[in-house]
């Protein structure tokens, strides 16, 4: 009997379970066989990331709940897994060649990508703070080894070192206002501290709230790197090895986001005129900032760290919004923010000249005319980051301001639309360099894997006007399961 | 009637485009054959445009060719269509292209494949443009076209091409976001985003003026209209021949488009109360870039200020909003395109055989080149609005319209023409008459079969239409006349209203 109810519960897990399990399989694999298993590791853990995409996709619909109510998924939750996923896919795949070529191939590298999946799908599909700050936890613990992988570089180490001080900061603000939030509302999961808010609106108990909640923003603001909780991103990209920026650019940001969105929506509706302000706020510095400081960087990496705290803010407008038109946006944001992101750092890992990897926005000068084929993907993945139509940033752009302009946050959005008119200026400035400079010595041959990353994340981006129903109406059943 | 004529007419120079990527071979065969691709994917566009206009009923002010299919989830949908209003400025497109890529033939000799792809992709986003009957879709095509014409400003552009790009780019783009948040709004307004719905939905008096100032934010940068016509001296003076061409007689008319198809009858009551603010900008338009034209030493900045000037006279008989204004604006926008097409032609002619615009480097040109002397003779003409050439009819119509309103603005604007007089004139003196004495001048040859095949069919329309404007004016005026119906009766409605209310 006591099977029968057992099997049924972990179900809404499994690919949590599979993931985690797998990883421990394959790091006693890694383990016996030493440095000679690391392609087979890589291998078996793009299977893995495969597998546990297909449970996402196979499991029963509808609204699946478990662990008493603390684990839930939904359809927000399949459609963010998926993207996570894929991301976390995409960066194994992309880190083969560079691991292989700079001798760094340790097979610690994807299982460590995998137990960060985990937490990953453990965030999304969160429903009470504990299983929150279990999820943030595994993925961020994974994230701060991997930054410091190349364990002889001064930069990988700082990075590494500097991400794991400030991450650990923000985990204790964001535990410190979970126990606000349970001593306010005497429960910790999110439907009952909606109930709660709701219930008990006095005024005492709502500001004690709000003080929970601002420090679970802080939290929350510095995994998705939104200002003012920035600081770590343009360094930790820099000083990451490129493939692992890749990574940090692209699923952990689906994680973050989700978080965000899940406690915001579903645990503080009640209270949505007090942190509309906090969210427009970071969305309003994150955009500014991402816009202007990215036009004096000379670096690419660091270039693309304030780009993605530039999107973050673009992301948050959606979440602004408060409304599942808002919700549906920041969903279609970050599904094309992540494909944008991959074709991006496809690119910049084929950055590579006489056996080393170049950075410099001035390495690619000319690139037009020694690669036409790479520069024209990427020129168009650049004009798609700036929100050009028709590529599809625009139409991440379009849903997001579209949800503002409903929720009435006029100035968000003219101060969003002209900052991202300064942001395509620096966009532009690369695809001067690539267009209309004299060409630079050609780089070494793109690798296949990232000549097919590039290919379907250049083709999805370029196509995507074509037949974009498809992702949208995907995104807007998601977002209607969290109202 | 069955197959979709319109998108065909639009995709084709896509296909064209993707054809001229995909090819691979090497050297001269590479630009031979990027070039009669595009040749014929333009001509048999062109073709396929006088299909249209041919089964085009100008009788009917209703959009015509209509095609709607389900595009993004919900109410935003692939919806297109052309009524007498686009559907001349469609035609201008596909007619021009032709001449650019003849115009492109010779002066572009590197990168090619990419100049002839960047320009047929341009041509698909300009006709679709025009052909749109969804915002959002009109946005995408609107939008679109800044990115092949950054690359052709900054790949084939002149010495200071980065930054005459980037300004051109970052200009145009900030006023059109702007204009997409006003799309926002009405969407959520009026529950869709078709401009066939849209025209028939009154939007409430607050709304209207935002509205109409974000797409005055967007089309005034585009048309441009002065004090943000800054980007277009330097545009026009950077881009390659063919590149001013298309700035000049297509993108331009984009603004121009843009306030007759949703600024004037969209938001009738804001238009109506903000027209002396387009009035005033029209009459600095007009008088100060006139003057600004007098001073220039650049051909192609004299004819950029030029076309300035000549937006003004469209923007006022626009928003004079009487039937003689909005076809003289019409008309105007036409002949400008016919006109200032062929002006940067015949610049490119010169250019191309001494590589400079400086006017003061020629001097004397009728005693080596009388055909070329001929042709920029009707041209320099047409541009100063003489009777008799199509210039004459958009100034004329659109001065009878705007005095029916505004007696003054149209005074003041009168002095405009005589200044386009002087300045057009002053130009024609300076590079074609006068002794030929400078030396680098004294073999410079007449135009050859390339360049009359280019110049040949302008003058002949300039000519045809400035005598007989009737074809291209009934073209438009049943839909014009709606226009203006609707425009009356929203007015009236308001002046009712108002009234009620004291």
């Amino acid at each position: 009997m006591t099977d029968t109810v057992e099997i049924p519960t972990l179900l809404p897990a499994l690919p949590e379970i599979v993931l985690a399990v797998g990883a421990m399989l394959l790091l006693m694999v890694g383990v016996f066989r030493g440095e000679r298993a690391t392609k087979g590791v890589e291998a078996g853990a793009v299977l893995l990331l495969l597998l546990a995409g297909l449970i996402v996709v196979w499991l029963p619909a509808g609204k699946l709940v478990t662990f008493g109510g603390s684990f839930v998924v939904d359809g927000f939750a399949r459609f963010l897994k998926l993207l996570a996923l894929a991301g976390s896919a995409a960066a194994i795949v992309m880190s083969s060649n560079y691991l292989a070529v700079e001798k760094r191939g340790s097979f610690e590298y994807s299982i460590l990508i995998l137990l960060s999946s985990t937490g990953m799908m453990m965030l999304i599909s969160a429903a009470d703070l504990i299983a929150l700050y279990l999820g943030l936890e595994l993925m961020s613990l994974a994230l701060y080894v991997v930054a410091a992988i190349d364990r002889d570089s001064v930069r990988s180490t700082e990075a590494g070192l500097k991400y794991f001080v400030l991450g650990a900061l923000s985990s204790g603000m964001l535990l410190y206002g979970a126990s606000l939030v349970y001593g306010f509302t005497g429960t910790v999961s999110f439907a009952g501290i909606a109930k709660a808010a709701s219930a008990g609106a006095s005024g005492a108990a709502n500001l004690g709230l709000v003080f929970g909640l601002v420090f679970l923003f802080a939290g929350f603001c510095f995994k998705v790197s939104a200002v003012p909780f920035h600081m770590w991103t343009p360094d930790v990209y820099e000083g990451a090895p490129t493939p692992i920026t890749a990574f940090f650019a692209a699923a952990p940001k689906v994680a973050g986001i989700a978080m965000f969105v899940r406690t915001t929506i579903v645990a503080f509706p009640s209270i949505l005129a007090q942190w509309q302000q906090i969210v427009v706020f970071v969305a309003i510095a994150s955009m500014a900032l991402g816009a202007f400081a990215a036009i004096g960087q000379t670096n690419i990496k660091r270039l693309m760290a304030y780009s993605s705290i530039g999107h973050m803010g673009f992301a948050l407008v959606g979440l602004a919004a408060g409304t599942p038109e808002g919700v549906h946006g920041v969903l279609v944001y970050m599904a094309i923010y992540v494909a944008m992101t991959l074709g991006v750092f496809a690119c910049i890992l084929s950055m590579r000249r006489d056996g080393q990897m170049v950075e410099n926005i001035a390495d690619l000068a000319g690139l037009a005319r020694t690669k036409p084929t790479m520069a024209f993907f990427f020129a168009m993945l650049l004009f798609s980051l700036a929100g050009i139509p028709p590529l599809a940033g625009f139409f991440a752009k379009f849903y997001v301001f579209l949800a503002a302009i409903q929720a009435g946050l006029f100035t968000l959005a003219v101060i969003g639309v002209i900052t991202s008119v300064v942001g395509g200026y620096y966009y532009l400035m690369i695809v001067k360099t690539m267009y209309f400079d004299e060409p630079a010595k050609p780089f070494e041959p793109m690798p296949y894997e990232l000549k097919a990353v590039l290919a379907v994340t250049g083709l999805f981006n370029l196509l995507f006007f074509v037949y974009p129903s498809p992702l949208i109406q995907a995104a807007d059943a998601a977002a209607k399961s969290l109202f | 009637m069955s197959w979709p004529i319109l998108s065909v007419t639009t995709f084709l120079p896509l296909v064209g485009a993707l054809f001229i990527m995909l090819m691979h071979s090497d050297g001269e065969a590479e630009k031979r054959n990027a070039r009669w691709i595009a040749l014929w994917t333009t001509l048999i566009t062109f073709a396929i445009s006088l299909i249209l206009l041919y089964r085009f009923d100008p009788a009917s002010a209703e959009f015509q060719f209509v095609e709607k299919r389900p595009w993004l989830a919900g109410a935003i949908t692939y919806h297109m269509g052309v009524d007498g209003i686009s559907l001349p400025f469609l035609i201008l497109t596909t007619a021009l292209m032709p001449v650019c890529i003849i115009a492109s033939w010779l002066p572009i000799q590197h990168r090619v494949k990419e100049y002839m792809a960047a320009f047929l992709v341009l041509e698909t986003l300009m006709v679709g443009t025009f052909a749109a009957l969804d915002l959002v879709l009109f946005y995408l095509f609107f939008e679109g076209g800044l990115i092949p014409m950054f690359l052709i400003i900054g790949v084939w552009g002149g010495p200071r091409r980065v930054y005459a790009s980037f300004k051109f780019f970052l200009y145009t783009f900030l006023g059109s976001v702007l204009m997409l948040l006003a799309i926002m709004a009405m969407y959520w307004n009026a529950g869709t985003t078709e401009i066939p719905a849209l025209l028939r939905h009154g939007f409430p008096r607050d709304l209207q003026t935002w509205a109409w100032l974000a797409f005055l934010a967007s089309f005034a940068v585009k048309l441009p209209m002065w004090p943000v016509h800054t980007w277009l001296p330097d545009a026009h003076v950077e881009a390659p021949t063919a590149g001013s061409v298309i700035l000049a007689a297509i993108l331009l008319k984009m603004g121009g488009y843009g306030f007759l198809r949703f600024s004037l009858p969209m938001f009738p009551a804001a238009s109506h109360d903000l027209a002396p603010l387009i009035f005033a900008l029209s009459v600095v338009a007009v008088i100060y870039t006139s003057l600004v034209a007098l001073a220039q030493e650049d051909m192609k900045k004299l004819i950029a200020y030029s076309s300035v000037g000549h937006m003004g006279f469209v923007t006022m008989g626009i928003f004079a909003a009487t039937a003689q204004g909005v076809a003289g604006g019409i008309f105007q926008m036409i002949s400008h395109g016919i006109v200032s097409a062929a002006l940067f032609l015949c610049v490119g002619v010169v250019y191309d055989r001494m590589h400079t615009r400086e006017i003061a480097a020629y001097g004397g040109l009728v005693n080596r080149m009388p055909l070329y002397a001929a042709a920029f003779m009707v041209f320099t003409l047409a541009n100063l609005g003489l009777p008799g050439t199509t210039g004459f009819i958009g100034e004329f119509l659109t001065l009878i319209g705007t005095f029916r309103i505004n007696t003054w603005v149209a005074a003041l604007v009168t002095t405009g023409t005589i200044l386009s007089a002087a300045y057009a004139l002053w130009l024609y003196r300076k590079v074609i008459f006068g002794p030929l004495t400078k030396p680098t001048l004294a073999a410079i040859k007449d135009l050859n079969y390339r360049e009359i095949i280019t110049l040949g069919p302008l003058v002949v329309l300039t000519i045809l239409f400035g005598i007989y404007p009737k074809p291209v004016i009934d073209l438009s005026a049943a839909s014009v006349a709606q226009l203006l119906d609707n425009y009356e009766r929203a007015i009236g409605a308001a002046k009712t209203a108002a009234l009620l209310a004291h």
